[in-house]
């Protein structure tokens, strides 16, 4: 199935999965899957894929029970989700676990893009692998914006105002594509129903592009800390370098993914509003614009950038179109970094430059989150501007250009030999890490 | 120098959230009234909230509603509990909007009948939500209530009176001064037990499903912590042989 070899599924004669797999190679798959090579050196900053399934499963669960009772429209919706709250058995269970959900899907998949940018997993052979995850990040914010509109409360309405005025900048067509999204000449009924349907339909898109995701994945395999990959040969080099992923990875993800649901769980049952805000308990008022209008915290970075740009650009782009291209670019940048990325080294750990850079853009993404949150008064605004010139700079001159003039670190010459370096400390004396004798040739 | 993104991911967090709980209340006086709620095992105290109904009866009920309380809710186990005879009195007492009558009827609520909404002029908040729509909560209604400083001002035909947990002036005159009911209890009624305890009230208006999500959060807490100590154990065990062959060989 991929380009890392793997034994061949033989199911025996005379038996149900061989009947079945002879009509469809359901069985040969879900073996593969099982006993998918998997690197044996992963550590823990790579558990996040298999979390970010099981929020998706998570948010699809409780999101399809909650349909189940919530009413669209303007005078029902804020109702509605009262009415879960109250009197649905256990609804106030589904509600806080599938708005708290959104946060910690979100917190995965920040974990999950910055080990990606860390360890280098855009690299080729992966671009294809990376684009289907850019697309999925963008797809989940869509899904995630809409579905805080549904309480109908004050943030709700606003947001989605504020959100959706934002395409009247595009020159020419954006009053006409404002009044077209909006269902409308205001944010009401129309507007409302239209993004319950979305955010209803997204998450399937979102699953469709996992599966697209983990193909890819499994075609060409995973990356690992060194950025060392497999060695394709052989069946028997292959064995060298990975584990089967079940039982290896299976215990290893479940512990990491209980332990992520502890964290989950502390906030759905001790602290379910602490990352919500009061101001959506107030059911939507279009007469009454709360005091600050503010995006739910995974959205604030890029909001930040948003009202980074308060000048007109160039002259020839106005300040509100500048901030909303800002915005989207700085997203789209994300797409474009495998060619981006000149080094030849894909794991940050061997770029003794590069790694402070990496440091500084993970600052700059909290610089930006926090700008976000603020009012845009006193010293706000200029440090969004400065942290969203970053953002584009790192990608846009910092990628290329330190892989031109950084010598990177001696690499290990296989997983292998990596990972006994790691673990066997029988004959350290004798041996040595193996990392400092050998220079990989580049790539 | 080796960096663990989801440790720089984690302090990050944190710092930020932090950092934007901090910002909210700017010139907000907000006191930390130590509720029996309060906490991971804090639970309702059911004779303050039937302390806090009785407060809201007498006193607030004359202008804020509460259109998402059921009357039937007053019985709740884990809220105010009163008895079903009592519940059934309380609805009574209210005139509630006559959908089989004419437009404008009125009829005495039932228990499965909601708060109604005053009809009165200032546009005053409903109250179902409020310990949940406003920055600190249920502390945030008690400092209100605590925080008048006695300074009024006239604007136009209103009067404006300051207060130091809303931070500035508001239009709703002070609504309690101590002795307002007279409890069956015999619990004393100074301004800060009234107010602590219409707090507590309206906080078990706004979530009624505290006591239930709070425990429902021990037994899945606990749960978890021993679930992920066998997986951690089964974790290594199953890890050994591939990490330390030699031991295995």
């Amino acid at each position: 199935m991929g380009t890392i070899p793997q034994e061949h599924y033989e199911p025996k004669e005379g038996t149900t999965s061989k009947w079945i797999n002879d009509r469809l190679p359901i069985m040969g798959m879900i073996d593969h899957l099982q006993k998918f090579p998997t690197p044996k050196n992963l550590n823990y900053a790579y558990v996040f894929g298999g979390i970010l399934v099981l929020f998706l499963v998570i948010q699809i669960v409780t999101g399809i029970t909650l349909a189940m009772h919530y009413q669209t429209g303007e005078a029902s919706a804020f109702n509605s989700v009262e009415h879960i709250m109250r009197d649905v058995n256990y609804g106030w269970l589904l509600r806080y676990a599938h708005a708290n959900g959104a946060s910690f899907f979100f917190i995965a998949v920040y974990a999950h893009i910055f080990r990606g940018l860390y360890y280098g997993s855009y690299k080729a052979p992966r671009e294809i692998l990376w684009i289907i995850g850019v697309l999925i990040f963008v797809v989940m914010m869509a899904t995630a914006f809409m579905g805080y509109v549904l309480p109908w409360g004050q943030m709700s309405f606003w947001g989605a105002k504020v959100i959706t005025s934002l395409f009247g900048a595009i020159p020419l067509v954006g009053e006409s594509l404002k009044e077209w999204l909006w269902g409308g000449p205001y944010v009401g009924d129309a507007t409302l129903n239209r993004m319950f349907s979305l955010h209803y339909l997204l998450p399937f898109v979102i699953a469709g592009l996992t599966v697209l995701h983990i193909w890819a994945l499994h075609h060409v395999g995973n990356t690992n800390p060194t950025g060392v990959e497999v060695r394709k040969e052989s069946l028997e080099t292959v064995k060298k370098d990975t584990v089967p992923f079940t039982p290896f990875y299976i215990t290893k993800d479940l512990f990491a993914i209980l332990v992520f649901l502890i964290a989950f769980a502390f906030f759905v049952y001790f602290a379910p509003n602490y990352l919500g805000h009061p101001d959506n308990y107030i059911e939507a008022n279009p007469l009454a614009t709360p005091a600050h209008i503010v995006p739910e915290w995974y959205f604030l970075p890029f909001y930040a950038i948003l009202r980074a740009i308060t000048f007109d650009f160039l002259w020839i782009i106005p300040a509100k179109l500048g901030g909303v291209l800002a915005m989207f670019g700085a997203i789209a940048v994300l797409a474009f970094i495998p060619w981006l990325d000149t080094s030849n080294v894909r794991s940050t750990t061997y770029r003794p430059i590069y790694r402070w850079w990496f440091l500084v853009l993970v600052i700059d993404f909290f610089v930006l989150m926090w700008a976000g949150g603020q009012p845009a008064e006193g010293i706000v605004p200029l440090v969004s501007l400065l942290a969203t010139i970053y953002w584009f700079a790192h990608f846009l001159i910092v990628l290329p250009v330190v892989g031109l003039i950084e010598k990177p670190l001696p690499r290990p010459e296989t997983i292998e030999q990596a990972f006994k370096d790691k673990h066997d400390h029988s004959d350290d004396a004798s041996s040595g890490p193996t990392a400092d004798a050998s220079v990989q040739p580049a790539e | 120098m080796r960096l663990s993104i989801a440790s720089v991911l984690t302090v990050g967090l944190i710092a930020f959230s932090s950092a934007s709980f901090a910002a909210g209340g700017a010139g907000q006086k907000i006191t930390d009234y130590d509720f029996s709620f309060d906490g991971m095992l804090g639970a309702y105290d059911q004779a303050q909230l039937q302390r806090g109904f009785q407060v809201y009866e007498a006193v607030c009920s004359g202008c804020h509603g509460m259109k998402h309380v059921a009357f039937r809710t007053l019985a709740d186990e884990n809220g105010p509990g009163f008895s079903d005879a009592a519940v059934k009195a309380i609805a009574a007492n209210y005139e509630v909007a006559d959908d089989e009558g004419n437009p404008g009827d009125t009829r005495p609520g039932k228990p499965f009948d909601y708060f109604p909404t005053p009809d009165v002029g200032g546009n005053p908040p409903d109250m179902s939500l409020l310990a949940k729509a406003r920055n600190g909560g249920a502390d945030y209604i008690y400092s209100l209530l605590l925080g008048y400083t006695g300074e009024e001002k006239e604007l136009g035909d209103v009067t404006l009176y300051e207060n130091s947990a809303y931070g500035g002036y508001l239009n709703m005159a002070p609504p309690l001064y101590g002795d307002d009911v007279e409890y069956a209890d015999g619990t004393d009624t100074s301004l800060e037990q009234v107010s602590a305890d219409i707090s507590a009230f309206l906080m078990w208006a706004a979530e009624p499903k505290l006591v239930e999500r709070k425990q429902a959060g021990v037994w899945s807490m606990t749960f978890l912590i021993f679930f992920a100590t066998l997986v951690w154990f089964t974790n290594r065990k199953v890890w050994a042989k591939i990490k330390h062959p030699e031991n295995h060989s």
